[in-house]
């Protein structure tokens, strides 16, 4: 018994050490976009650059701060970020259930598969005149932009997932007379999640760059919609404002679905 | 001794038996355009509480042997019968080769899946594995997760799946050939005094004679490839065991002696095949 049992310290001081890189990483991974801001203003208030197109950091802080006393920047971003929400949720659910089936039942991938790979190549931004004569100028075809972007990759990613599942967990599984709902519960889904958790994060990605370009038209409300209004009346700083919560919301969205990995797949967390 | 002792397999009760009966059993793959026999015509009889060992050279098709027992692969000829003593247990229960512990649930949960998947009430689930964590020395480890344990610790969590599910038949396909020999040794006597509590029958691959004899009531000796049964041969060791004490008896070394004098022939033939091989 006694050769079995691991020697604790080495492994304490390991797992301390792995600690002090993870909170490592994430220091670097806030501090470099701040590095980027700090270049970009000293170079604009040393006239290396055009003012006119790269306002500096601190104007662009100073617009951002009158859009959010107004409350209009809470509402815009509220109303991209509800779409977005709603947008995610009916992508992924359908993707991950279908992608799930695909990976373990041949038949099912011989279905699907030449249907996304003759509709994934189509741009999405191509599709949203034809989003907008469906669902129309509201609500649902913003809404059904960001769930066909974060659909394919989801949808990819799941299948490539349950393939890459060992076949002696699925050998495991029968032997103990799973069902098939036991399989995909406790096999398929958690098996794939590693995977499914990369397609959600590219999918979240893809939201928010469908969401932008279909606020841009026939919207009234979102980021999206804030960034062609600035550039219709040329308030070259609100324009950065938009961007700025867009790429801020990107970074929250990395740094929440990295954090939620953590939490639902501690199983991988130490490599 | 009486004669009604005939069926081999040592002392058995007169309460019902659950015997597996394998009749003229064959399995033939194919390989893109050859048609290979994994396993030629065997037929066997494995009385209730026998611990059954399978013996042969890499490839000799004992695992697809297994597999067909278990459910994962359907005979191409000839059947399989077992007889159920009791219907509502599961039929049996495999501890296979190498990592098949779902890295996705803790120790605890592994060993808790059968009964899980049988809906089983989470008390009794509780006291059960608890039980087999408790006979692997795994108690401590309930909570931690597969990648976080050495290969031997693994190969508990995979003995304590099968035990806990609490099946008729015990099927192990080289549990343990990945191991290295001193925790090799501890895993023997481990599983030999958890199988002590219940005597169920267990059919045990391994290509380890040592292995084998120490564990054994009973060893099939297989020709390699197409697997066929060459000789059934009785261990005349007395339960309860000790393993490192059995290597002293002088009947330990004549009984290895004899099994490999009837293997030698069968590796070499194996080892002449090699583009052939199949892994089993």
């Amino acid at each position: 018994m006694s050769i079995e049992i691991p020697n604790t310290h080495p492994q304490a001081i390991r797992q301390e050490l792995a600690l002090s890189v993870d909170n490592r990483d994430r220091i670097i991974s806030i501090a470099s976009p701040l590095g980027l801001l700090l270049l970009w203003e000293i170079t604009v208030r040393a006239g290396l650059v055009d003012a006119r197109f790269f306002p500096a950091p601190s104007r662009i802080l100073g617009t951002l701060v009158r859009l959010a006393e107004s409350g209009e920047l809470w509402t815009n971003t509220w109303a991209s970020l509800q779409r977005l929400f709603w947008g995610s949720l009916i992508g992924i659910v359908p993707a991950l259930a279908l992608g799930i089936v695909m990976g373990l039942y041949r038949p099912a991938r011989a279905i699907i598969e030449p249907l996304v790979a003759a509709t994934y190549p189509v741009p999405k931004s191509a599709i949203l005149p034809l989003i907008l004569l469906i669902f129309g100028l509201g609500e649902a075809s913003k809404i059904a932009m960001v769930a066909i972007g974060v659909f394919y990759p989801v949808l990819i990613n799941a299948a490539a997932g349950v393939r890459e599942i060992n076949r002696i967990y699925l050998d495991v599984g029968q032997n103990f007379q799973a069902s098939r709902w036991q399989v995909f519960f406790t096999i398929a889904l958690p098996g794939s999640l590693p995977l499914v958790m990369t397609g959600i994060k590219l999918g979240v990605g893809m939201g928010l760059i469908l969401i932008a370009i279909a606020e841009m038209i026939g919207a009234k409300s979102g980021l999206g919609y804030m960034i062609w209004n600035a550039w219709e009346v040329l308030s070259v700083e609100t324009m950065y404002v938009g961007l700025l919560m867009i790429a801020l919301l990107g970074f929250l969205f990395t740094f929440a679905l990295n954090e939620l990995e953590r939490w639902i797949i501690p199983w991988k967390s130490d490599r | 001794m009486t004669a009604n002792d005939e069926s081999g397999g040592g002392a058995r009760t007169a309460t019902a038996a659950s015997t597996i009966a394998i009749r003229h059993l064959t399995k033939q793959f194919r390989i893109r355009h050859h048609l290979i026999t994994a396993v030629d015509d065997i037929s066997l009889v494995i009385a209730d509480g026998t611990f059954f060992m399978i013996v042969g050279p890499s490839g000799c098709g004992k695992t697809t042997l297994l597999r067909i027992l278990a459910g994962l692969e359907t005979p191409t000829s000839g059947e399989v019968a077992i007889t159920r003593s009791y219907p509502d247990k599961p039929g049996n229960s495999m501890v296979f080769q190498g990592d098949s512990i779902f890295p996705w649930m803790t120790v605890y949960e592994n060993a808790a899946y059968g009964l899980r998947i049988r809906r089983r009430p989470e008390g009794e689930i509780r006291d059960i594995v608890g039980h087999f964590l408790d006979r692997t020395g795994l108690t401590d480890f309930a909570r931690a997760y597969p990648h976080q344990l050495s290969g031997g610790m693994k190969q508990r969590v995979s003995i304590a799946r099968a035990f806990a599910n609490d099946p008729e038949i015990l099927l192990m396909d080289e549990p343990f050939s990945a191991l290295d020999e001193q925790n090799r040794t501890l895993l023997h006597e481990e599983l030999l005094r958890i199988w002590d509590e219940t005597k169920k029958t267990v059919i045990f691959i391994t290509h380890s004679v040592d292995e084998a004899v120490s564990l054994g009531d009973r060893i099939l000796i297989m020709t390699a490839q197409p697997g066929r049964a060459k000789a059934l041969i009785d261990v005349p060791f007395e339960r309860p065991r000790q393993v490192l004490e059995l290597r002293a008896d002088p009947r330990y070394g004549e009984l290895v002696f004899a099994i490999w004098s009837q293997l030698r022939g069968e590796v070499q033939h194996a080892r002449g095949n090699d583009g052939r091989v199949i892994r089993a």
